[in-house]
């Protein structure tokens, strides 16, 4: 399997989303101001700046749910002003900070729902049967397998953001924008979270939003730094180590050696 | 009997069997003919309750305005029920219009003269009606309380619109059925089939509630209910899959109520209004309103507790009724199913999900016998 690089791994025919001059404003204040930023398939990229940067925003406006200025194209397509459910539709997924899974279904029903967005009324009425293969696929995946019966809600903390992002798999995104996907977890988890970074991101464009910078140092193939709503740099992890901007900004809020 | 406690279509099936048995055999063997038309009465109202299970106890929509739709299927079979009484009068219009000196039949009833159309309507109008105001309500995302004051409204607004209304008997309602179809309702053995076409629908309604809760539909639906957002991040339109629950529980509340004219014998705005409307949701929840039969036994059980105990208790029933309202809401939301299946988990010990609707044959046995 090919690993995700720096500037993607798929040359020409790949998948890209393109922001161009994205701007989102909740009653004059500016979260996000004016960000362009180019991201292309197999290139593992990590969303990184301060509290208040605009990293979740930038996420919410890329997935319709908050108001925004400017574009956000998928490969060609522009997503912005369409609403939620066509957006997920186009291919673009998403988890949240907390897991948000269906804790009453099980694993595998929390999965089949993930993977059924453009069945028909009358698949719909009947019963699940049997396990599709991309279920079985992502099962495998995310090693939840062993755990496809039992309720989600039953799960451990890092196994719920699993399940999320095996959704994302069988809902067949192929932009994945996984906001802070490893807060909350051990560090044991956090190593198998990366592992799973690392095969997915290889196929598909992920974008993770994090706090934790050594999680980032270990498993990022781009950073983009955020801070004030703007894009302050953007480069592999070394180059914006260097960045005399980014080490500004997070002088400000902690030391350098605690921040990167 | 293993087998028949085992969830499985072994089971589905026996439960059917033993239902259709109890309300196709032993009902109408025990039963006066007084009693067995109550319980075609309560029928009426566990049709309804069905509905409300799905919509709420799934869809988590608190339908506080059933009393509409419910009243919608009655009156338009009432209207039909009325012209077709004056009809074999050889009157032109009703005898309460007669009394009211309406000389014509107003315009708004005359489609209800064809016997197909009223059926047609009884079927379409309260569906029809749910799914545009659905499709309003929830794409404007409005739900929660929001959405259960805004059908409480409605079925109050439309029991004010019908007590001002002459032309369908003001506060009076409609009533004095002769016939039904052609059957005079006088005849016990046509009050009988009455019951039997009304046990027949709820079997029906039973299962029709159950393919839904059971599909892919139904998995979405609790999905939807207990984090509608994350839904529409997979793709899906929230709005859509509530306005199909809220849809087919107006469609089952139609039906209701036009069977609840015949049986009952009169239509009137007190039976459809904000208080009727809230006594639909009480059964489902003390029954257990995530449950495929808690709501319909616990529609039963109410409607009869309510009958037997108002005979002797005529005031203290209301106080006895939001008290037990108050009880389940609060201390077991998941109704009385809810405690049964707690209770069978510690006895096997097992913790499997206890998602499944249950069937369960004893207790549509136990909720009869008091009717006896």
């Amino acid at each position: 399997m090919t690993e995700p690089t720096f500037g993607g791994n798929a040359g020409m025919s790949s998948q890209y989303l393109e922001i161009r001059d994205l701007r989102v404003q909740f009653d004059g204040f500016t979260a996000v101001d004016g960000v362009d930023m180019t991201l292309l398939q197999g290139d593992l990229r990590f969303l990184i700046g301060p509290n208040g940067a605009g990293k979740t925003t930038l996420v919410d406006a890329i997935t319709g749910l908050v108001p925004a200025t400017g574009s956000v194209t998928k490969s060609g397509v522009e997503l912005l002003g369409k609403k939620v459910h066509k957006i997920a539709r186009l291919g673009v997924g998403r988890t949240f900070q907390t897991a948000s899974v269906f804790e009453e279904l099980t694993v595998l029903q929390n999965l089949d729902i993930a993977a059924g967005a453009g069945r028909s009324p009358w698949q719909m009425l009947r019963r699940r049967k049997d396990v599709l293969p991309q279920i079985e696929e992502a099962l495998e995946t995310t090693g939840l397998g062993a755990h496809r019966d039992i309720p989600a809600g039953i799960l451990a903390h890092g196994q719920k953001q699993w399940l999320e992002i095996g959704m994302l798999l069988v809902q067949n995104s192929d932009v994945l924008l996984l906001d802070e996907p490893v807060a909350g977890m051990s560090h044991d988890e956090r190593e198998e979270t990366g592992q799973l970074l690392r095969r997915i991101g290889a196929e598909r464009t992920v974008v993770v939003v994090e706090h934790d910078m050594d999680f980032m140092r270990a498993f990022a193939t781009s950073v983009t730094v955020l801070a004030r709503g703007k894009v302050i740099a953007e480069g592999t992890v070394e180059e914006v180590q260097n960045d005399p901007q980014v080490q500004q900004v997070y002088l400000g809020t902690a030391s350098l050696e605690e921040a990167l | 009997m293993s087998v028949l406690t085992r969830p499985g279509p072994v089971r589905t099936w026996a439960g059917f069997a033993i239902a259709a048995l109890v309300l196709f055999g032993l009902a109408p063997a025990v039963l006066s003919d007084f009693r067995l038309n109550l319980l075609a009465k309560f029928l009426c109202f566990a049709i309804v309750a069905a509905g409300i299970g799905l919509a709420w106890g799934r869809g988590g929509m608190l339908t506080l305005g059933q009393g509409v739709f419910f009243g919608l299927g009655a009156y338009m079979m009432a209207m039909h029920l009325k012209i077709a009484d004056a009809e074999v009068r050889g009157d032109t219009v009703p005898d309460f219009m007669q009394i009211a000196g309406i000389r014509e039949l107003p315009a708004y009833w005359v489609p209800f003269t064809s016997p197909l159309v009223t059926l047609l309507g009884i079927l379409l109008v309260p569906a029809l009606l749910a799914l545009l105001l659905g499709l309003g309500v929830f794409k404007r995302r409005v739900k929660g309380a929001y959405f259960a004051i805004l059908s409480q409204a409605l079925a109050a607004a439309f029991a004010i619109l019908l007590v001002g209304q002459q032309s369908t008997g003001g506060s009076n309602g409609l009533n004095r059925f002769r016939t039904f179809f052609g059957y005079d309702l006088s005849d016990p053995i046509n009050k009988r089939m009455l019951f039997f076409i009304v046990a027949a629908i709820l079997l029906l309604v039973v299962a029709a509630t159950r393919q839904l809760m059971h599909s892919r539909y139904g998995e979405l639906l609790v999905a939807v209910r207990d984090q509608e957002e994350r839904v529409r991040f997979l793709g899906y339109d929230p709005a859509t899959v509530k306005v199909v629950a809220y849809t087919v529980a107006a469609f089952f509340a139609g039906i209701a109520g036009a069977m609840f004219v015949p049986i009952v014998g009169i239509i009137s705005p007190a039976d459809i209004g904000i208080v009727p409307s809230i006594a639909f949701l009480i059964g489902v929840a003390i029954g257990g309103r995530t449950t495929l039969l808690g709501p319909v036994l616990g529609a039963i059980g109410v409607a009869w507790a309510q009958t037997s105990l108002s005979e002797s208790f005529p005031s203290a029933w209301t106080y006895a009724q939001g008290l037990l309202f108050i009880v389940v809401v609060g201390f077991f939301p998941a109704g009385l199913a809810g405690i049964a299946t707690l209770r069978r988990r510690k006895r096997t010990g097992s913790d499997a999900p206890a998602e499944e609707p249950d069937i369960e044959p004893t207790a549509e046995n136990t909720e009869m016998e008091p009717a006896r």
